[in-house]
């Protein structure tokens, strides 16, 4: 920067380090609560260093759930809440590549009327057509399923987007020579386009894979069985009888294991998310 | 932009576009007709049968005083976490850009929450301020606040706006310094040299050029704060108390699944349909704007 006095760099500082701790806050509260027995966390207030029923804790959500919400072990959530995030992923990534491919590289009548079919996806989010899509899943027999929870959620108009205009940026020599070579078009976009797509399906990966994890109005409606719900909605349903019996300790052992996967995603795959979040608007 | 090379294929691409276009026409182009079907009709209450009453539920939804509450509440919570998430990133970013050797790793501290689902990021904020025992609550009690969100609207109000601020943070921290890293530093260093110091720099030039982000910036926290922040008003406050915190999408929610009034839920998803469309067509505008740039 233009100025280096020394009062400035400190106060740059202590307003970093003050929101990093606002930040930080409540995943470290949490994450204490979830280490001490349950009489530690309802002592007013609460203690501020990690105690030592880590094991008891999270071995007990893990392997025999909690018994106000039916004892369904949360490892149980855990993988359906993986199944439902790598499914929504992969799903959106292999339908939106297939469709921005047939968009860029085909004339074909109807085309635009297609690409505007899928643009339309983008102004209608889940929570403002809540009824009649829930009514078409059960008519389809879809609730408590895993293609229940995936299938409504994969069209995507920003995936086909990003997609095709990384396809346009794609030089029209490489097309050019793979057809001169004889090669057909699936042969062209499973050897040259997908390979070279590679980043970007990386970057779009990541924040798929968080945007199907967290999601919430979906899974909350479509499953009613305790063992095919997601973790984030087993977080609610303890919420929901806290009342009756306080169990923050396991509630908060549960947060940190819904919390876990995402944030685990984000920290070690950071530099594909901010590339992946930030430069498709660029 | 057109390509020069195509492929030739009868077929070919109607295949490769049909997934994508069978998802959308059964999930999304079906029950969005649905809605706007059923926000004519009015249905009896066993759904045997329904009569065509025009814009009948659009009136009385207009006329409901708890649908007028509940637009004054989603426009007072959007504001407040978008004004709220905005400022806070902004001042974090143009620190961080300051703090030129340490920005990644303050990156990497500051990004976590984008990662937490809203549902669990109310869960960690209703834990801190819980009445009887959020560390919050004690403090708060300590300077003489009473604080009982269960009880007091406006409480239940800061609380969810606090927690779904927290998570929105991240994400404009992340797009700020993206911003702020693209504007030339000769720029500055000119004003510098000219005498302007820090905060006039700020203003004069600074916040001027990061305009586009933050115009960007406010539609999604909009977006956001309608449609993405129901998991934390469902798990923290379920709407209450009183209706305080009854965002639009929550009571489409609530109507439509507990109230069982499907004329009304569906006359509400024409309304946020119709909010939805403004708030892209806005989007996109901006972004045509910036490719003028």
């Amino acid at each position: 920067m233009v100025e280096s006095r020394w009062w400035i760099t400190a106060l740059t500082h202590a307003v970093l380090l003050l929101g990093v701790l606002v930040v930080l806050l409540p995943i470290y509260l949490a994450f204490v609560a979830s280490t001490h027995p349950v009489q530690n966390v309802i002592q007013v207030p609460m203690p501020m260093l990690p105690g030592g029923h880590f094991w008891e804790n999270y071995s007990q959500v893990l392997g025999r759930g909690v018994p106000t919400v039916g004892n369904v072990p949360i490892a149980v959530m855990l993988f359906n809440s993986l199944v439902m995030a790598l499914g929504i992923a992969a799903g959106k990534i292999a339908i939106s590549i297939l469709s921005a491919f047939a968009i860029v590289y085909f004339r074909f009548p109807l085309r635009m009327a297609f690409f505007w079919l899928i643009f339309i996806t983008l102004m209608l989010p889940v929570e403002v057509r809540i009824v009649p899509t829930f009514q078409v899943a059960a008519d389809l027999n879809l609730l408590n399923s895993y293609t229940g929870l995936i299938l409504p959620l994969i069209a995507s108009a920003t995936a086909t987007f990003l997609f095709r205009q990384f396809f346009l940026t794609v030089p029209d020599e490489l097309a050019e020579a793979a057809r001169m070579d004889g090669a057909g078009p699936m042969r062209f976009f499973f050897d040259i386009l997908l390979p070279l797509s590679r980043t970007n399906i990386a970057a779009l990966f990541v924040i798929l894979f968080i945007y199907g994890w967290n999601q919430y109005l979906w899974p909350l409606l479509i499953t009613t069985d305790r063992d095919m719900t997601t973790v984030v909605i087993s977080v609610q349903a303890l919420v929901s009888v806290m009342e009756e019996e306080p169990q923050w300790h396991l509630l908060m052992a549960v947060a940190m294991l819904a919390m876990l996967p995402p944030v685990a995603v984000v920290l070690l795959m950071q530099r594909w998310f901010v590339k992946g979040l930030v430069e498709p608007e660029k | 932009m057109q390509k020069r090379v195509l492929f030739h294929n009868p077929w070919l691409p109607y295949v490769l576009l049909a997934p994508q276009i069978a998802v959308t026409l059964v999930f999304f182009i079906w029950p969005a007709s649905q809605a706007i079907l059923q926000s004519v009709l009015l249905e009896d209450p066993f759904g045997l049968s329904s009569q065509f009453v025009g814009l009948e539920n659009f009136q009385r939804l207009f006329a409901d005083p708890h649908y007028l509450n509940s637009l004054r509440v989603t426009a007072v919570f959007s504001i407040a976490v978008a004004l709220l998430a905005l400022t806070t990133a902004l001042v974090l970013a143009v620190m961080a850009d300051r703090a030129l050797r340490f920005a990644v790793g303050y990156r990497t501290l500051l990004v976590w929450p984008y990662a937490v689902a809203p549902a669990v990021a109310g869960v960690l904020w209703l834990f801190l301020f819980n009445p009887t025992i959020g560390i919050l609550a004690y403090l708060l009690r300590g300077v003489g606040i009473s604080w009982n969100h269960y009880l007091d609207g406006g409480q239940a109000m800061l609380l969810v706006v606090i927690a779904a601020a927290w998570k929105q943070i991240s994400y404009n921290f992340l797009f700020f310094l993206a911003g702020l890293a693209a504007i030339p530093r000769t720029l500055i260093e000119a004003a510098a040299i000219d005498g302007a110091g820090p905060v006039r720099r700020f203003w004069t030039i600074v916040f001027p050029l990061l305009s586009p982000t933050t115009f960007f910036l406010v539609v999604i926290n909009v977006v956001y704060a309608f449609f993405d922040t129901f998991g934390t008003i469902h798990a923290v406050t379920q709407g209450g108390p009183a209706r305080a915190t009854e965002i639009l999408v929550y009571k489409v929610y609530r109507d439509g699944f507990i109230g069982l009034d499907l004329g009304g839920s569906a006359a509400q998803s024409v309304v946020l349909m119709a909010i939805v469309i403004g708030l892209t067509v806005a989007q996109f505008r901006f972004i045509e704007r910036r490719i003028q740039y």
